[in-house]
């Protein structure tokens, strides 16, 4: 016998096949389907990636022929569709190889610091008391670098080198999203729900896992998200200050460093690794936006 | 009130002794003996004694940290292993010229920021509001130390209408309020002034959309008040927010001119530190981020105060 | 231990025994001197000046083996929190909670987590008191499952829970919160919470934010779950005609402290603490005519962070005395009824009150 409330929400054919539910992720697949902005973003990231991905396949020449001969070449030279570098290098190759080091070491740190900084502001926000005075005291130092000086002072220190751009952008990284997640878990963990997993007696992990963490990866993965733009044009950042991949390697932000000294011989050159760090940021930058709105639908 | 400004202050001592420490971390992270990171290259048994004694290396860590704590508070940064002279001297005229930069660059960005914010939020959802967040967005995006170079390619290579480097004409670095020498700070000031003015543009709509959608806004509305007053209104109630993004992006721009130093030959911090990384010049490093970590301290405890000086709800602590 | 838990799908009243240790006399729980005050700052420039709220305060009741008890009192007086305090949630400053002749925390007493299977809550957010990503069937098996129950066994039972308390599981097992009315939901954390088979069941208003209707037919199913799996119900609400129908006992809390308790019907019909007699003159009335247009309990509650010395009702009782400000009055059964504790001076012979009944 159903009561009034249930035939009030679901009338009539109680008998009628359930409409499944979708899901939380359902739902944010099926509004980022309509979100063309969004889509084309992620198409050119992934254009971005696969191009990187599988550089020696489809580059039109090998990013490290030097040839004296054809310095600094414009856009449209014949075998050269960008043209060349100041020591004669195509430019398309290198901008196609570079792609791999400069996606790499925007990508990487973020997320590295969302599973470090994810970790630790989850268990400062669930433990709360000592746990969380102890981590988010130190965070807050860290917060008190503004950001490009941090990675700059980290990797300075530190030296040039790929590895240690990674690790100055990830200790950037570290304290924002930390306090994300754990001024999210904090909410969570004050939830009745997650009052009544602890009233079962459950165990302390199956209780983040099942309840907190879901709760949670939400917002810090939205927040994530938007850090990639910023990593990116910080690492490209680095690697223009020279503390990044050492020559000959391929790298935007190194290819801009190189090419600045030829900026009143070739201006149009100098400027091509540029628009690619751009486009890259801007592209992770609305997809973010774009997941944002797609995900932060209240249920 | 006060209360509360005392004990924001306090708040911020324990902030400013964790700076110091991780400044004077900084040394030690670099690979191998930190004494040999200070030691100029050629340096004579002398040399090596002087500065093991300046650094006090063979003492443990927390006494090597209370001694260099002691010096920078009297002023001692220590010597530049390049120069050989005092790093303050050095710093001091780096930070004024990185401050110059930085507030040319807040007066271009922060009230271009605040209008197009402004002008998206009143708008919102039309093309306006559409070409505002898209510039907005693109501002945030881009590469700032690209910008710079595209800048000059224009304004410099191609037009040459604009100096590409330098503070002032015939390389010095004291400034003057003449045409000669805000020539040389234009671009730059422009190129800093990007990523704050989308950011700032970005929540000032969004604030200001916020606050529209309150219910007194509507009120103010029925009541049948001028859309100049409610516009008032709305500005009073967003001030607070405004003030903080713009207080936090200022702040940030002392890191961010970094790279757009680096780009114009701007004699500023960045430039400083740029040249210290590559001589390892460690002490002049560690000096410098020292000194902007705690301006960064300050402007943050500022903005804070004056946030609750202007909107006495918002009392966090 | 998990024998309970993992029995075959049921319907039927428990079909094992319980482990009923106490037998039927045992009061299902004793609490005795419970406290819990929570430290708090009051500004000062350090952020120093800590002082407290005594949000429960040395709390004593036992509760017999299936027998509902109500507990009413104003909003902050503490309700939650002793509910909280019950399930070890947050961990009690001092006192001792006996469940079933079994002291909880104590070596040789029956742990906090054995506790927390036999002893459950309602909660009354019926919205936040389910994970909005999980289908309500896996909300209702996380318990069992935590508890060792396999999962496709403690998902069978769930479902089979769901029709008990009247939702029909092939409609909504795969259903998530936001896809639910409030009543429906509610019905939901009932299912939660008898999923664990629990032998004490803690409703924290549970019914407070339902409408009516909706409330009656849950107070329905809750009496009928109650009969049905031999439950015991600690039933907290602010509203004396819910509490009045389904109490056998009642409870009333004021700023932390019991202050009188009775069977339902003793204490409705002759409530005997002056602030039981104010809450229960301040109800609606159901006879316009006998309406009140002022409200017997005026003003607020003291601040519970600074107490009035002595009773802590004096402030707003109309029956105050000098002795009320010295003395803290201590639950003590009325001399003519053994089994109706008041915490009153103006009710006990020889405190010291003009009406203080002749020892
Ligand atoms: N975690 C906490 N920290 C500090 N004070 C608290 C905390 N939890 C509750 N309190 C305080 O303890 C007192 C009792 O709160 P509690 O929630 O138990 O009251 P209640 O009787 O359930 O009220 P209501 O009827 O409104 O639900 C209140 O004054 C409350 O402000
Ligand atoms: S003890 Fe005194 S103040 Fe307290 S309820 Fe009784 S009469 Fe009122
Ligand atoms: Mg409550």
């Amino acid at each position: 016998m159903t009561d009034a409330t249930v035939t009030t929400i679901a009338p009539a054919r109680p008998a009628a096949p359930v409409t499944p539910a979708q899901g939380y992720w359902g739902g944010v697949a099926k509004r980022l389907r309509r979100d063309p902005l969004t889509l084309i973003c992620l198409g050119v990231i992934l254009a971005i990636v696969l191009a990187a991905v599988f550089a020696p396949l489809i580059s039109p020449a090998d990013p490290y022929k030097t040839s004296m001969m054809a310095r600094l070449k414009p856009v449209g030279t014949p075998g050269h569709f960008l043209g060349t570098d100041e020591l004669g290098r195509d430019m398309l190759a290198r901008l196609i190889y570079g792609g791999r080091i400069s996606l790499f070491t925007g990508v990487t740190p973020v997320v590295l610091a969302t599973l470090i900084g994810g970790v630790l502001g989850l268990a400062a926000g669930f433990f709360g008391g000592l746990v969380n005075t102890t981590i988010m005291r130190t965070m807050d130092v860290f917060y008190a670098f503004p950001s490009v000086l941090l990675a700059v002072a980290i990797s300075g220190a530190l030296g040039a080198g790929l590895l240690n751009v990674l690790i100055a952008l990830t200790v950037v990284f570290i304290p924002p999203i930390c306090r994300i997640a754990e001024s999210v878990t904090t909410q969570a963990r004050a939830e009745d729900y997650v009052e009544a997993a602890r009233a079962t007696g459950a165990a302390t992990w199956r209780i983040i896992t099942v309840h907190v963490l879901p709760n949670v990866m939400g917002p810090v993965f939205i927040y994530a998200s938007s850090l990639i733009s910023v990593s990116i044009v910080i690492a490209s950042g680095l690697s223009f200050l020279g503390l990044g991949v050492s020559p000959p390697q391929a790298d935007w932000g190194l290819m801009l460093n190189t090419l600045r000294q030829s900026i009143y011989i070739a201006p149009g050159q100098a400027v091509i690794p540029g628009i690619m760090i751009f486009i890259t940021s801007m592209c992770f930058n609305l997809m973010s936006d774009g997941l944002r709105g797609a995900m932060d639908v209240k249920e | 009130m006060i209360l509360y400004v005392i004990r924001r202050l306090l708040l911020a001592i324990p902030i400013a002794i964790g700076v110091t420490i991780v400044c004077f971390s900084l040394i030690h992270l670099a690979p191998g003996d930190p004494l040999s990171t200070v030691l100029p290259d050629n340096a004579t048994p002398e040399v090596v004694e002087e500065i093991r004694a300046a650094y006090g290396f063979d003492k443990p860590l927390p006494v090597q940290y209370l001694v260099w704590l002691g010096n920078v508070v009297s002023g001692d940064f220590g010597l530049s292993i390049q120069s050989r002279r005092p790093v303050l001297g050095d710093i001091v005229p780096a930070v004024q010229n990185t401050m110059i930069l930085a507030f040319a660059a807040v007066l271009i960005g922060f009230p271009f920021g605040t209008i197009l914010g402004a002008i998206a939020g009143y708008s919102q959802g039309s093309l306006t509001d559409k070409v505002v967040t898209a510039i907005s967005i693109t501002g945030v995006s881009v590469p700032h130390y690209w910008l710079g170079m595209v800048l000059v390619v224009i304004f410099a290579v191609n037009m040459g209408a604009l100096p590409a480097m330098g503070m002032g004409p015939g390389g010095q670095s004291d400034f003057a309020l003449n045409w000669a020498h805000l020539r040389h700070l234009l671009l730059p000031a422009i190129t800093l002034s990007v990523i704050p003015a989308g950011i700032i543009a970005r929540s000032v709509r969004a604030t200001i959309a916020d606050v529209r959608k309150k219910d007194f806004v509507s009120t103010l509305r029925a009541k049948g008040l001028s859309p100049a007053w409610v516009f008032l209104h709305v500005a009073k109630n967003a001030a607070p927010v405004v003030l903080a993004v713009c207080g936090l992006q200022f702040a940030q721009l002392l890191g961010g001119s970094i790279l757009v130093e680096t780009v114009f030959s701007w004699p500023g911090t960045g430039f400083l530190m740029n040249s210290a990384i590559f001589t390892r010049d460690l002490p002049v490093l560690q000096g410098t981020i020292l000194v902007l970590s705690l301006f960064f301290v300050v402007i943050n405890l500022l903005v804070d105060v004056l946030q609750t000086v202007f909107d006495p709800r918002i009392r966090r602590g | 231990m998990t024998d309970t838990l993992s029995l075959a799908p049921k319907t039927s009243p428990r079909t094992l025994p319980v482990d009923d240790r106490g037998g039927p006399r045992q009061p299902m729980l004793i609490v005795e001197d419970l406290k819990k005050h929570f430290p708090i700052k009051t500004g000062g420039a350090f952020g120093g000046l800590r002082t407290s709220v005594k949000a429960v305060d040395g709390v004593n009741f036992t509760v017999a083996k299936r027998e509902t008890l109500g507990v009413v009192g104003e909003s902050g007086c503490g309700k939650s929190t002793m509910a909280r305090l019950l399930s070890h949630l947050i961990t009690p400053d001092t006192g001792s909670i006996i469940f079933d002749g079994e002291k909880v925390g104590a070596s040789g007493g029956i742990s906090v987590r054995d506790l927390r299977r036999q002893m459950q809550m309602v909660f009354q957010d019926s919205y936040s008191s389910l994970n909005p990503r999980l289908p309500i069937v896996d909300s209702i098996a996380f318990g069992p499952k935590a508890n060792g129950v396999k999962g496709s066994v403690a998902r069978a039972r769930a479902e089979e829970i769901l029709g008990l308390v009247g939702l029909n599981p092939r409609q909504f097992a795969r259903r998530y919160p936001h896809q639910l009315s409030g009543g429906q939901r509610q019905r939901v954390n009932i299912a939660r919470a008898l999923a664990m088979e629990p032998r004490l069941v803690v409703l924290d208003e549970a019914v407070s934010a339902l409408d009516k209707s909706v409330e009656a037919q849950v107070l329905n199913l809750l009496a009928r779950l109650k009969e049905q799996f031999e439950l015991t119900y600690i039933f907290i609400s602010h509203d004396l005609n819910v509490v009045q129908y389904i109490s056998d006992r009642v409870l009333v809390m004021y700023l932390g402290q019991v202050v009188e308790i009775g069977e339902v019907d003793e204490l409705y019909a002759r409530p005997s603490h002056p602030y039981t007699e104010a809450l229960l003159s301040s109800r609606p009335s159901m006879d316009p005519a006998r309406r009140r247009t002022e409200p017997p309990l005026a003003g607020d509650p003291p601040n519970p962070v600074n107490l009035p010395s002595g009773c802590r009702f004096r402030t707003r009782c109309a029956l105050a005395e000098e002795v009320c400000a010295k003395v803290a009055p201590v639950l003590t059964p009325l001399p003519d009824s053994p089994t109706h504790p008041v915490a009153c001076h103006a009710r006990q012979p020889g405190a010291g009150h003009s009406l203080s009944p002749a020892a």
